[in-house]
């Protein structure tokens, strides 16, 4: 299921050469992610670590934790959406040991140093965070 | 007789490299400067032949690496047209050199003492100040700019005043380009008795200062602005001014005597250079300013306002597309928007194009917060930039709008 996922998003990116089709592709992911309800869009949930902002909230419904989130940048949006796409619906457990590798597959790996703006280790970090929360609750 | 790009852009062997399979095309000099050929086999011939500590040693290595050491800071203090060589300290950069008068300051400061800083600063001509102020009681307050970016000096007449002790403000913005009136400012502040303190990182490859002329008290600068190596930088002082200054770092170099009972300073300029200084990158420095030398810094900042000019006029083309402090009278930098996009994004795709610009708040918080947006797209030029460059930029931003909206 984990690996599912992402192979899928691998798949989809390796449809395109060029880094213009990739970006291009990566802006219309943006638009179909599960946005953040506007009243969680406060200090709480923002992502520190980005040059543009962040939000990010998750919820665990019948043993899998759902994500949704939003950006005031476009090509952050998208990679936000990459994310939730490859975790989203997961058991927390899932999560918290899902490999993270599919990122530089797909040839989003300029993005992946930890100073580079976008904060995508930060986003990383935080929907693993969130993740190893609930596994704690489920196992208490 | 032209500019002659051609062969100025061939110092500067990075303009050859290739950025995501495209060459580089590099408008994020107000960061950083690039670094001429000269500058390079400068930093190469000292580590290669006179590598040695300095002001010591009596060997021959040692008074050679102090000769090319000494000779850089004659080469800014003729450059800034500073009185004495001893006005021209040496330090790690503009931070540095800020950080190094903040703290001395320190001791001439009382509880509600002002001092009047720019809105337009630098993080780091904001923060050293708020410092000083938490440990001694005194107050900044705040010069603002107005809807251009310009400074409002009929608000800094009704700002001085006898509780005043000090000035800081910046030559040139770095978020905008702005290019502050200083000398009025200077003016105005000497006739309350009150110090000045000008950030000029942004200015001195641009912008030919005289700082007798200006009767300027403090000016700083960053040897990587101006074509020299990162980590070293100056203050200059009125030899007064910085005697009165209690020292900032303690160490070697800066002592006379050192007794467990007490301690004499050294003479200026060593009483701020404590420890090993950045011997290399003095050395570079002055390679750096003996390179500007050679071009000449008044056709240097004619042909970078041609480039302006160049771009400030296509881009303004492009739909939507609004510039921050869109003045005349500014160094060639152009910091702007286009509608509601993120610069983030704009300057993401950029990159890809193999174009550097800078995104984000500059350091600037509170100029972004005046404006109210997030950040800006900052595309700053220098002297081995074209302006076929510069439509290739244009043509990059066209294609990230339409990428984007």
């Amino acid at each position: 299921m984990i690996i599912e996922a992402q192979q899928e998003i691998i798949e989809e990116f390796a449809l395109f050469d060029d880094w213009m089709d990739k970006y291009e592709h990566l802006i219309g992911l943006g638009k179909t992610l599960p946005l953040i309800d506007p009243q969680f869009k406060t200090d709480q949930y923002i992502i520190k670590g980005c040059q543009s902002k962040v939000w990010l909230r998750a919820e665990q419904q019948d043993g899998r934790v759902y994500f949704w989130a939003d950006s005031d940048a476009i090509i952050t949006k998208g990679i936000v959406s990459v994310l939730i796409r490859a975790f989203s619906g997961l058991s927390a457990q899932d999560i918290v040991n899902a490999p993270t590798d599919f990122i530089k597959e797909i040839g989003l790996n300029d993005h992946l140093s930890p100073t580079r703006a976008n904060g995508l280790v930060s986003m990383i970090k935080q929907m693993k965070l969130y993740a190893t929360a609930f596994a704690a609750q489920n196992n208490a | 007789m032209g500019f002659a790009i051609d062969k100025i852009r061939a110092d500067f062997p990075i303009l050859l490299r290739q950025v995501h399979n495209k060459p580089l095309i590099y408008f994020d000099n107000a960061a950083t400067s690039q670094k001429p050929q000269q500058v390079i086999d400068a930093l190469v011939h000292y580590y290669t032949y006179q590598n040695a500590n300095i002001h010591r040693g009596v060997h021959a290595l040692s008074q050679e690496a102090t000769d090319a050491y000494e000779r850089a800071r004659d080469l800014v203090k003729t450059f800034f047209n500073a009185r004495l060589r001893e006005e021209i300290i040496f330090t790690a950069g503009t931070t540095h050199s800020i950080n190094l008068v903040a703290h001395g300051f320190r001791s001439w400061l009382q509880p509600k003492d002002e001092i009047i800083v720019g809105q337009a600063e630098h993080h780091s001509n904001i923060v050293p100040w708020q410092m000083a102020c938490a440990l001694t009681g005194a107050v900044l307050k705040v010069l603002p700019i107005d809807e251009n970016g310009q400074l409002q000096l009929e608000t800094l007449k009704s700002l001085l005043g006898p509780q005043t002790k000090l000035v800081v403000v910046n030559h040139v913005s770095n978020a905008l380009g702005t290019i502050n009136p200083i000398e009025t400012i200077i003016e105005m502040a000497h006739g309350h008795g009150v110090q000045v303190l000008v950030d000029g990182a942004q200015a001195s490859s641009h912008i030919s200062v005289d700082v007798q002329a200006l009767d300027v008290d403090y000016y700083i600068t960053s040897a990587h602005k101006m074509c020299g190596p990162t980590g070293v930088g100056m203050l200059y002082g009125k030899k007064e001014l910085l005697e009165a200054l209690p020292p900032y770092q303690g160490g070697g170099e800066m002592i006379k005597e050192v007794y467990f009972e007490g301690t004499t300073y050294a003479g200026l300029p060593h009483k701020f250079e404590a420890g090993t200084p950045n011997i290399a990158g003095g050395i570079g420095f002055g390679a750096a300013i003996e390179y500007l030398n050679t071009i000449g810094l008044e056709e240097i900042a004619a042909y970078e306002h041609e480039l302006l000019m160049h771009a400030t006029q296509g881009l303004k083309q492009i739909e939507g597309l609004k510039i921050y402090g869109d003045i005349t009278h500014k160094t060639a930098v152009v910091s702007f928007n286009i509608g509601q996009l993120h610069p983030y994004d704009v300057g993401t795709l950029l990159d890809r194009m193999g174009i550097a610009v800078r995104t984000g708040q500059h350091c600037t918080q509170p100029v972004m917060d005046f404006y109210g947006i997030p950040g800006t797209v900052r595309a700053s030029f220098a002297f081995y930039n074209t302006k076929e460059e510069i439509d290739i930029m244009i043509k990059g931003v066209q294609r990230a709008v339409n990428m984007l909206q």
